[in-house]
């Protein structure tokens, strides 16, 4: 994608394409050949990292056709059954059903519903050369950074060792993730196919000195080590006592087995989804009376609403504005913790001290955050580290301020989540490949794009373009009783048959474009006049700000941009599109008597590792 | 033809109306026309000006007869009451059902075909009897629902599909009109909603019959280069000789009336027009006036629009036979046919 620079304005253009501001007296008619327009249009593949096609793999869900879902999700994220479980979920916020009913498509739970039910795929993943390039690449840890680099490189017939602390594989997601959220298997199906593609995974092997890695005389080095550090809190009585457990250690523990009991009354000190997860795990060792601690209103919390929804469901008590002030220590024992009760302004910016409450607790789970930590990277490496002790990672190439070292996931810009440490992955993939071929680091071919039309007929496209007004389906949970019997009985069932075939038909389908043909337009008002959500204008040009209030219905969401076209033949005056709320029903293009408008499928071909130049662009 | 149901999906920022309806419960059934058709922007404008003014959709009444132009009332305000009648036969229609029900808002749809050919006649006498009522003349040249045969609107000269020219003189509905005493008077384009629609409103608050004819491109038949009644002709030879802003009557005016140019009518139930721009002495009330403007504009080949004449000072169709407030549905059965003996009695005193 390259950013535009404005004239006037001199200063470069985000994705968004159409210049904002009152430096121009019109605006310019929008660059649909410039692949972001229309990519941004499709509000959930802009907001996923990886960019994962979703308005098509939902289709193929719709058509049954799990597998080819399944295949096309794997392209982008690498890890669709994991991730439909377990992912952040950035697209569903986005998603464009939600500003129209207020509830998205749940898009995660039908990712899902494609890996589950999802046939052999072995023969259907990229082929790997027997004849190797030569090169040898180093991934250390393996978790979802290092297997996405591993799954982007093998193809191309480099050679992955990836070097692993643990006696299992997945990094985060085996150790901080719980068994019930995600089933061990579901996480080694989807790991196990990238070993079989040839990643030689090395066990119980922690790297202790990089120095010592860099004379086994690999071509580079992938660091995918995590954010393996949970901060502590250290306030009065924390080291005096021994049933105050670090959250994501504590996961880590019971992940391998080493704890499998809690006493009755817990406390989480954080409301993060670390502190979901410990919480609910709490619950299923033996705990009882558990409470979440929360400094800061609801509305503040780090947790994403459906782990919070999904713990209180569980019983845990969620409590607010309580400041950890000390622990109560007798005799060796915990006791509790003394907490101050805080009031907080509106923005919850500035608090006063209530007073200070006790709450007794057999246990104390901190998860307060995580840290980088990388004592095993000697300092005279020519590794630059930033004043917060983390590495200093270039944003394109996430290559580290060493030629030939990559960071990514959490070892790169600190936590995140998994599906940015797969898009990590995937680029760190590509700038290994230009480092190992010569090129620079940072060189990206630009996406591209295919457009093609979906008109099969007299009212006939190829997809289903009528608006389904069926709620969201809601994910049916295993009975609370029975959930709690074992650690890792997985409780989000997902959806059946019927919830999955009403969950797609509430798709837009924001993927199949309206794109207009200015020349061809003879400003009849059909468009214009049988759109149901009014986002289509036929006026005179203007300022993007003035223009936004003066169309059939003012645009105010800035987020969402204008398409503007070229002058009309007849008047020239100009098509305004706000793109906002579009239900791309395709009556505009059904009702264009010169088919200046027309629904065409967009698809961005994304470049991954490997991809030559030319390759990329429509055909 | 065939065509795909409107989503339910709405703007989530949809205004409502007094009635708190919003535009799209104004709306009908999905339009069979051909796309592209100007008689779907009309239908558009109607239901942009119905909202407007907060009509009750049961206070409605939709007539019309046969015709492309005749089946657009399907496509609007279903909630309304409709009356589709054999060709050419809404205008009497249309008095009748006015005769018994003076409560409702008429809305008669009409074509070229319908109004100029086959209810030419009809649609005289409902202009004479002045019955409260909006007519509107969906005209675009050819008789489109059997293939495109020149109506009696078509300009001499003006080129059918095949290439012949049209030999025959047309009729001009707003001639016609203001000749035979026709109270309010306009032309418009279906092109034009920013003029359409105030011009609906005034014809809704209007004393009597308010006469739109709307030049309504028939994109199938009559939308190309030989054409003058295609939409790029119409944009190039139309002149806006007024622009007219309607004023509720419950609504304060605010801004000054600026002094030049305008010409403020007050129409019979207290709503105010405003001529915003008129040509130098132009009375869009001067009946005289205006037919010698609109003749001059015609011999240089322009086509005038916008709101071109209107008369308060003329009573309706009730008002001039006499007719009592009330709608003569709701007058007691008893009272409006009292029987055989009182007849008996009627019939004494012509003996």
């Amino acid at each position: 994608m390259s950013d535009q620079t404005v004239k006037g304005l001199q200063k470069p253009l985000g994705p968004g394409i159409t210049p904002r501001g009152s430096a121009f007296r019109h605006v310019k008619p929008t660059d649909v050949q410039n692949p972001a327009y229309f990519h941004k249009v499709v509000d959930c593949q802009w907001a996923c990292p990886a960019h994962t096609n979703v308005p098509e793999y939902i289709r193929l869900i719709a058509q049954g056709r799990y597998t080819d879902a399944y295949m096309l999700n794997r392209e982008s994220n690498v890890f669709p059954a994991i991730l439909g479980r377990t992912c952040d979920r950035p697209c569903e916020p986005a998603c464009r059903r939600g500003r129209l009913d207020g509830k998205p498509v749940a898009i995660c739970r039908l990712k899902r519903v494609a890996a589950d039910l999802r046939g052999e795929i072995a023969h259907l993943l990229p082929q790997i050369p027997a004849k190797k390039n030569g090169k040898r690449i180093a991934c250390i840890g393996a978790g979802p950074a290092s297997l996405t680099v591993a799954n982007d490189l093998l193809p191309l017939g480099y050679d992955v060792t990836i070097f692993e602390k643990q006696g299992k594989p997945g990094g985060l997601m085996r150790s901080n993730i719980p068994a019930f959220r995600l089933p061990e298997k579901v996480l080694t199906e989807e790991i196990d196919i990238i070993a079989a593609m040839g990643a030689k995974i090395q066990y119980n092997s922690p790297v202790a000195s990089l120095a010592a890695l860099l004379r086994e005389g690999f071509d580079s080095i992938f660091v995918g080590s995590g954010a393996p550090r949970g901060k502590d809190l250290e306030i009065a009585g924390r080291h005096d006592a021994d049933r105050i457990h670090i959250g994501i250690d504590w996961l880590e523990s019971i992940a391998f087995g080493h704890v499998d009991s809690i006493g009755e009354r817990v406390l989480i000190i954080g409301v993060g989804n670390t502190a979901m997860d410990c919480c609910r795990s709490s619950r299923r060792l033996g705990g009882r009376d558990i409470k979440v601690m929360a400094r800061r209103p609801r509305p503040f919390f780090k947790a994403s609403a459906w782990e919070l929804d999904d713990a209180e469901e569980e019983g845990v008590e969620i409590v607010l504005n309580h400041a950890p002030k000390s622990f109560v220590v007798e005799d060796g024992r915990l006791k509790g913790m003394l907490f101050d009760r805080l009031e907080w302004d509106a923005g919850a910016k500035r608090s006063k001290t209530l007073d200070t409450i006790f709450l007794p607790a057999d246990d104390v789970i901190l998860a307060i955050g995580q840290e980088n930590a990388f004592p095993w990277i000697e300092r005279d490496l020519g590794i630059a580290f930033n004043e917060w002790n983390v590495p200093v990672v270039n944003e394109t190439s996430m290559e580290s301020t060493r030629e030939g070292i990559f960071f990514g996931g959490d070892a790169a810009f600190g936590p995140k989540n998994i599906i940015w440490a797969v898009e990590h992955g995937h680029q760190a993939a590509i700038s290994i490949n230009n480092y190992c071929e010569g090129i620079p680091a940072t060189e990206r071919l630009p996406y591209g794009m295919n457009l093609v039309s979906q008109k099969m007929g007299l009212s006939e496209w190829s997809y289903h373009n009528d608006y389904n007004p069926a709620p969201r389906q809601k994910m049916k949970h295993v009975e609370l009783v029975e959930r709690f019997e074992q650690l890792n009985i997985e409780v989000e069932l997902g959806f059946t048959a019927e919830q999955t075939a009403r969950e797609v038909e509430r798709c837009l389908n924001c993927d199949v474009e309206t794109v207009f043909t200015a020349p061809r337009c003879i400003e009849c008002d059909a468009c214009v006049d049988v759109c149901p959500v009014q986002c289509l204008t036929i006026t005179r040009n203007d300022e993007e700000l003035d223009l936004r209030t003066r169309l059939s219905a003012p645009a105010i969401n800035l987020d969402q941009d204008l398409f503007v076209s070229d002058a009309l033949p007849h008047t020239r005056r100009i098509m305004a599109k706000d793109e906002d709320v579009c239900v791309h029903c395709g009556l505009c293009a059904e009702r264009c008597p010169t088919a200046a408008w027309d629904m065409q499928k967009f698809e961005l071909v994304i470049p991954y590792a490997g991809v030559k130049a030319g390759t990329c662009v429509p055909a | 033809m065939p065509s795909i149901a409107k989503p339910a999906a709405t703007h989530p920022s949809l205004q409502r109306n007094q009635l708190g309806l919003t535009i799209r419960d104004y709306e009908g059934s999905m339009s069979t026309l051909c796309a592209g058709c100007g008689h779907d922007s009309i239908t558009a404008a109607i239901v942009r000006a119905l909202w407007e003014v907060s009509m009750h959709p049961h206070m409605l009444a939709k007539m019309s007869g046969i015709g492309c132009s005749s089946k657009t009332p399907a496509y609007f305000v279903n909630g309304a009451h409709g009356f589709n009648s054999a060709h050419g036969r809404m205008p009497p229609i249309a008095t009748g059902a006015s005769a018994a029900n003076r409560g409702l808002t008429y809305i008669g749809i009409s074509g070229d075909g319908d109004s100029l050919s086959i209810g030419l006649g009809h649609m005289c006498h409902a202009i004479r009897r002045n019955v409260k009522m909006v007519y509107l003349i969906e005209n675009n040249g050819v008789y489109g629902l059997t293939k495109g045969q020149f109506s009696a609107s078509a300009d001499v000269g003006s080129k059918s599909k095949r290439g012949e020219p049209n030999q025959t003189l047309p009729i001009d509905p707003v001639m016609l009109a203001l000749s035979i005493g026709a109270t309010f008077v306009a032309r418009s384009f279906s092109g034009d909603k920013e003029q359409l629609v105030p011009i609906l409103k005034a014809a809704i608050a209007h004393r009597g019959f308010a006469l739109i004819d709307i030049i309504s491109p028939c994109v199938t038949f009559n939308d190309h280069s030989g054409s003058t009644k295609s939409y790029l002709y119409t944009r190039q030879h139309e002149i806006k000789a007024t622009e007219a802003d309607f004023v509720p009557p419950e609504k304060p005016i605010l801004a000054a009336i600026s002094p030049s140019g305008i010409t403020a009518v007050t129409m019979h139930d207290g709503s105010i027009l405003h001529f915003r721009s008129v040509p130098a002495n132009y009375d869009p009330t001067d009946r005289k006036r205006v037919t010698d403007y609109l003749l001059a504009q015609q011999s240089k080949g322009e086509i005038v629009t916008g709101l071109l004449f209107v008369d308060e000072s003329v009573g309706d169709l009730h008002e001039v036979n006499q007719a009592p407030d009330m709608p003569l549905v709701h007058v007691p059965h008893s009272k409006l046919c009292p029987g055989s003996s009182e007849l008996e009695r009627l019939q004494q005193e012509f003996r």
